[in-house]
């Protein structure tokens, strides 16, 4: 925007607060039709497979006031469903949006640099070893995925933290996390094996209600903090040296917007798993769809839910009698994005 | 992205005084890669390269003593110590029937030989990689080899039901070739080619595409499941088996690889002086590149083909050569041939040692090993945009 002021004669107001009406409406405009999006794909959700004359009475239940079996199915079976696809997809969504501006670097997500593969490699120990499931074993996801993500910090640091050392760094873990992981898997009965890989490539199905309520309660408490963290981000974008002459610290401002967003993405993988690639793509589509480069948190939080929405309704309902975990929809859609943002970032000269 | 590779010139000459290399002032800020040293200064100094030469010579000798000796180690321990002149016996005159005479020749000496093949093509394969990438961090495990390697492995085992892992072979190589080909092309498009970052990250993210159509065709079929676990976890030992009928294609595949890229040693020196200076002198770097890519494809898909994937040791492998003997990519490749399989050898016997009397893959002691020696690189070398 600073251009386009510059570039304007200052006799020239009404065209300038024009242009920002333009690109507040078209802000509003996307956000709606993400809002739109959300609320269409979990109705979806709730209600497929019914039939349409009983489709009051279904609408109903999922108010409460419904009666019979449909009932039944949408209040206990796919509410959970569609209530832990949004937080996911929202914790998701935002944790990769501010990996992505602190590190500055759109390659920089959990998924990618082995923070995911922490939380698998714990889960997989938990589920195959110890034999814990349920909330234990999301416990364990969450802790591996802190822990894996304290280490990447604690060894990229070198006089601070730059963005592509972070990444590589990330990378190599990623490795020896993946073979940690094949141990395990070889030393295990084959039936566990299959739920761990089950497990490992994130999946949401019919979660109990206590996962929602706890996954619920974690956002509640993370909301908060990353409006606080928002903002020192925000003062972090001009720079290090002119965030230092603004009184804020480049390298504390740096490590609580990373520390939110390992809380974020291990909240969300400890109960889903870790949901390839939703926490890499949210945040780029949501900046392509905004006419303003920015954070775009919302946006990308929105994102985030219709992508898992999308993609575990995709899973469910659209390959028959296939059961599918969701993180195999987003990583087969996924990985050809990446590749495809990264061969056309590439041509551009300003490849990562 | 021009601080990249800085002129050979701004760079001190390793061996000589200053004044063979008049502008060393004038740019003291670039970033200099330590690791890549101009061996084209030396013949200024013949004094030099004689010492250079004959300490080479004699390191290369210490690094055949050295692989020898691990062959022998290999040979005799395991699960059951074996005396080493037992082991001698048994290679000079097999006795019918002698229980340690078999385990030799059934069990230690296809895995050494398995080791042997594997780890040259890996150590070579890594060195070309960095070389023509210009790129300290590349290794043909990071470029999404074993990714496509597994894939069509997987494939292998459900579509058409093979479960032996001598059948997966030439699934394997096709997959590994098919995977590097595409790493490569996709990080190597842009102006400034192929980046460390680029190459890592195209080739994680192939590694992820292809985990969930793994995971997807894994989680339909438990004997899959079974058969792919195992061979996931990159070994010597279960391929052994398989190796007195190693198809001689794959020899010849891993020979054409190993001729291609001990020819490449002059092209990657100039390579490394960067795409102008090396057109300068006449190289053709397309054609340097295709050699070298075309190596690589064959080494890294023999040997994911013979031992499952197994990252790392293409990465460790020039890292831990350079510093001994300097930038020198002749050198360097004949070098890595031999530590290669020291490490990956070295890794099978640990494997073997400390869990016994089970045994831990080749590929998890090298991963365990490697990964802190790739964050001790990131850590120490400025690379191109770090």
């Amino acid at each position: 925007m600073t251009r386009t002021e510059q570039a304007l004669p200052a006799g020239a107001p009404g065209v300038l607060s024009a242009a920002r009406a333009q690109t507040a409406t078209r802000v509003r405009t996307v956000t709606l039709v993400l809002v739109g999006l959300t609320v269409a794909l979990s109705l979806a959700t709730l209600v497929w497979g019914g039939h349409a004359s009983d489709l009051w009475n279904q609408i109903l239940a999922v108010f409460g006031a419904g009666n019979g079996e449909g009932a039944f199915t949408i209040t206990k079976l796919r509410l959970p469903r569609v209530a832990l696809s949004l937080g996911v997809g929202v914790a998701f969504g935002v944790s990769g949006a501010l990996f992505q501006s602190v590190l500055r670097n759109p390659l920089a997500s959990p998924d990618i640099i082995g923070i995911s593969g922490g939380a698998s490699l714990a889960a997989a120990f938990g589920l195959l070893v110890l034999g814990v499931s349920g909330i234990a074993l999301s416990v364990f996801a969450f802790a591996g995925a802190v822990v894996v993500a304290a280490a990447i910090y604690l060894l990229a640091w070198r006089d601070g933290v730059s963005g592509y050392r972070f990444v590589l760094i990330g990378v190599g873990i990623a490795f020896a996390v993946n073979a940690g992981i094949g141990y395990l898997l070889t030393r295990a009965e084959v039936n566990d094996v299959r739920s761990a890989l089950v497990w490992m490539v994130g999946s949401i199905g019919t979660p109990p209600w206590p996962d929602v309520g706890v996954l619920s309660v974690a956002l509640l408490v993370l909301a908060p903090l990353v409006a606080v963290t928002v903002k020192r981000l925000r003062i972090l974008q001009l720079g290090d040296e002119l965030a230092g002459g603004l009184g804020v610290s480049a390298e504390r401002a740096r490590l609580a917007v990373l520390a939110v967003a390992v809380a974020l993405a291990a909240v969300a993988t400890a109960f889903a798993g870790p949901v390839a690639f939703v926490a890499f793509v949210s945040a780029p589509i949501a900046r392509r769809l905004l006419p303003t480069a920015g954070l775009a948190l919302v946006p990308s939080a929105l994102v985030g839910t219709v992508v898992v929405l999308a993609a575990e309704f995709t899973a469910q309902y659209l390959l028959g009698s296939l059961e599918v975990p969701v993180g195999i929809i987003t990583g087969v859609i996924g990985a050809p994005y990446l590749l495809w943002l990264l061969a056309t970032s590439n041509r551009g000269g300003r490849g990562a | 992205m021009t601080t990249t590779h800085p002129e050979p010139t701004a760079r001190p000459d390793p061996h000589g005084p200053a004044e063979s290399s008049p502008s060393v002032s004038t740019a003291p800020t670039v970033p200099k890669l330590p690791k890549l040293e101009d061996p084209r200064t030396t013949p200024t100094l013949t004094g030099t390269v004689h010492r250079t030469r004959s300490t080479r010579v004699l390191g290369l000798a210490g690094a055949v003593g050295l692989l020898v000796l691990t062959v022998a180690v290999s040979l005799a321990l395991g699960n059951r110590d074996i005396p080493l002149d037992v082991v001698f016996a048994a290679l000079t005159d097999r006795v019918d029937g002698n229980t340690l005479h078999n385990i030799i020749w059934d069990q230690r000496l296809p895995r050494t030989l398995v080791g042997l093949l594997v780890g040259a093509a890996l150590g070579v394969a890594g060195t070309l990689m960095q070389g023509i990438t210009r790129n300290p961090l590349a290794d043909p495990g990071l470029l999404g080899v074993n990714a496509g390697a597994s894939l069509f492995v997987v494939l292998a085992i459900t579509v058409l039901g093979i479960t032996s892992p001598s059948g997966y072979i030439w699934f394997a190589f096709a997959g590994a070739a098919a995977a590097a080909a595409l790493v490569y092309a996709i990080g190597a498009i842009g102006r400034e080619g192929a980046t460390p970052v680029k190459l890592a990250l195209a080739g994680t993210a192939l590694t992820y595409g292809i985990t969930s159509i793994v995971t997807l065709i894994l989680i339909s079929s438990t004997e899959a499941t079974n058969a792919f676990r195992f061979w996931q976890v990159g070994s010597l030992a279960s391929r052994g088996a398989g190796t007195w009928g190693l198809s001689w294609l794959l020899l010849v595949l891993l020979g054409v690889g190993l001729g291609l890229a001990l020819l490449s040693g002059r092209s990657l020196n100039l390579l490394a002086m960067g795409d102008d200076l090396a057109r300068g002198l006449g190289a053709n770097l397309t054609l340097a590149r295709g050699i070298a890519a075309v190596s690589i494809v064959l080494l890294a898909g023999t040997a994911t083909s013979l031992a499952g994937p197994i990252v790392f040791v293409g990465l460790v492998v020039p890292h831990i050569i350079r510093p001994l003997i300097g930038g020198d990519y002749r050198w360097i490749l004949g070098y890595s041939l031999f530590v290669g399989p020291v490490l990956l050898l070295a890794a099978d016997v640990v494997g073997r040692l400390v869990a016994r009397p089970g045994e831990l893959e080749a590929g998890l002691v090298v991963a365990a090993v490697g990964a802190p020696v790739m964050i001790a690189i990131v850590r120490r070398v400025k690379l191109a945009g770090l």
